[in-house]
């Protein structure tokens, strides 16, 4: 296990945020810290980057201890964190070259890794202006390349996707792709199922600073079903017969379900409520979403 | 590719400060502010207050020490805002994350720091030249007066970033180091310290600044250093342990959570 965790528990002050949390990454695989807002999933990453200290519980990366070594963690890891960490008055070219002197990569060879990566990243063009004038995505992008300089063994990615566009997103998927293929070990935080089904080998719920599930997306799907639907009714007062009808919580007029997907089954739901006379008005599926993972796993 | 030994302090560090400089050439409206409030200080003191004042000298000559200081004051604000602007943004979490020095940060920040101070100091020296003031001294004791400045700002400068470290915000490190743009008019700086109400005379008298500017004075006006040499020299010296060591602590314990 290249990135080993036991029993992490931190608090600021009477907040109790991370609540005795395990891990264990492989060498070469992806791991999804998949939570809502204020899970704990940033004071994780802090943690194992050796930016914070653990209260409770000790971490390993690559056989190094965070707490008690963390000069030789820092020299196999790397971090893009949640906001972007670049120096908004030097160009993209001046920020990754600085990285590689600070990698110690020798100047020759830090301006030209830096080349390799703005070509990577799309940045090429715009690697002559600072980049405070970047784009979101483009400066996301700039901050994964300052990450990868080195060729870490292990890359931690906190939200790596939040607040980007589809397209860059589909970017920043391919690089994280390419990684994986060279063998790189990853660790993201999304609070996108969707990204973590794509990206992950491994996927760790986590909600209020506690693992509630952790398995393959294949394995979590499956417990959570693969589909929704949802019904909207005249008003609460159907929902809930409904709910008592079908199983599953009223959430106001609106009934949530979990489902195959196909048609029979959809087909079946609805000859049940127009049997009780209780037919929605409207009806809805969709892929399962985080709220869905959750409503299904915290139930 | 190795990250230990004095080589490498050494490398990371002049690869901070080429930043700290590259920020600085790029941040021009700052430096420009930090020369021009002393020249107008400087104006204001000579050509307005500077006849009421009577110090037993050509007023300018009197004063020139004490705005060289006030300048060195503005400058090392504008450190701590570069420092705390550091701290507050996820820069700082990329820096510590990687395998370097914690001293190299910040001595990219106080040796731009220190940079900017001898520019600014310059320009406003010859700027007084300018307007009239005419030192009396030899070159024995033009290096006396820069070698205390270049210890005074190094010192400052480390209080600047000690203060950047501790700030919260940007604007928050602006308002800790406003003191520093004050303790000197509590000074020797404007008016003789035997002209100041009885129960300010102990405190101007017996804070740091004073001392330095009168040394400063002394080394450029020739009228004799009167023992504060050495005072200066402790009072520099010591604010620099005092503040080298509590911003390489403090930034080492910040953010460590
Ligand atoms: N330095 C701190 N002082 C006090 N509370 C903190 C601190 N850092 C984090 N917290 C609290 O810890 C909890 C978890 O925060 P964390 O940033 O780890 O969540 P997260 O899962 O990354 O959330 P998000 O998706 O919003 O980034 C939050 O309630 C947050 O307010
Ligand atoms: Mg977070």
């Amino acid at each position: 296990m290249i990135v080993e965790a036991v029993g992490l528990r931190k608090s600021f002050g009477p907040t109790s945020v991370l609540e005795g949390v395990d891990l264990a990454v492989p060498e070469g695989s992806v791991l999804a810290l998949l939570g809502p807002n204020g899970a704990g999933k940033t004071t994780i990453v802090r943690i194992l980057t050796t930016l914070a200290r653990p209260d409770e519980g000790h971490a390993t990366i690559a056989g190094y201890d965070v707490v008690r070594e963390p000069a030789k963690v820092r020299g196999v890891i790397s971090l893009t964190g949640q906001h972007a960490a670049v120096d908004d008055n030097q160009t993209g070219l001046e920020n990754l070259v600085m990285v590689g002197r600070l990698m110690h990569l020798g100047h020759g060879r830090a301006r030209q890794r830096a080349q390799e990566l703005l070509e990577q990243f799309a940045l090429t063009g715009a690697m002559n202006r600072r980049a405070k004038t970047y784009s979101g995505g483009m400066s996301r992008r700039l901050d994964l390349a300052m990450s990868l300089v080195a060729r870490p063994r292990v890359i931690f990615l906190d939200e790596p996707t939040t607040g980007l566009d589809p397209a860059s997103r589909l970017t920043m998927w391919d690089a994280i792709g390419d990684l994986v293929r060279d063998g790189t070990t990853i660790l993201l935080t999304t609070q996108y199922l969707e990204e973590a089904d794509r990206l992950a080998d491994r996927i760790v719920l986590l909600d209020k600073g506690r693992i509630t599930a952790s398995g393959t997306a294949d394995a979590l799907k499956t417990q959570i079903g693969g589909e929704r639907i949802e019904l909207y009714f005249a008003d609460e007062v159907v929902a809930r017969k409904a709910a008592g009808l079908l199983g599953g919580l009223a959430d106001g007029p609106l009934l949530n379900l979990p489902s195959d997907g196909t048609a029979a089954h959809l087909h079946h739901v609805l000859d049940q409520l127009r049997d009780e006379g209780l037919l929605p008005s409207r009806v809805s599926s969709h892929r399962p979403t985080l709220d869905d993972v959750f409503l299904t796993l915290t139930a | 590719m190795t990250h230990d030994g004095f080589g490498a302090a050494v490398s990371d560090t002049a690869t901070m400060i080429d930043r700290s400089i590259r920020l600085t050439r790029r941040n021009v409206d700052t430096l420009f502010v930090s020369i021009l409030l002393p020249l107008l200080m400087m104006a204001l003191f000579v050509y307005v207050f500077g006849g009421a004042i009577s110090t037993g000298t050509e007023y300018i000559n009197y004063v020139v020490p004490g705005i060289l200081l006030l300048t060195t004051g503005y400058g090392a604000s504008n450190t701590a805002m570069a420092v705390a602007d550091d701290m507050t943004t996820g820069m700082i979490d990329r820096l510590r994350s990687l395998p370097i020095r914690s001293f190299a940060v910040l001595t990219g920040h106080v040796t731009a720091s220190v940079a900017r101070n001898a520019i600014s100091t310059a320009i406003v020296l010859l700027a007084s030249l300018a307007m009239g003031f005419r030192p009396n001294a030899g070159p024995l004791d033009w290096l006396g007066a820069i070698g205390l400045l270049v210890l005074y700002v190094v010192a400052l400068s480390w209080l600047a970033a000690a203060l950047g470290v501790i700030a919260k915000s940007v604007e928050s490190a602006s308002t800790l180091s406003f003191f520093m743009l004050f303790v000197p008019y509590l000074s020797s700086a404007f008016v003789q310290v035997e002209t100041m109400p009885a129960f300010l005379r102990p405190i101007s008298q017996h804070q740091p600044i004073t001392p330095v500017i009168e040394t400063v004075r002394g080394f450029l006006t020739g009228t004799g250093l009167n023992g504060t040499g050495w005072v200066a020299l402790a009072w520099c010296t010591g604010l620099f342990l005092f503040s080298f060591t509590l911003a390489t602590v403090l930034f080492r314990r910040r953010a460590r959570g």
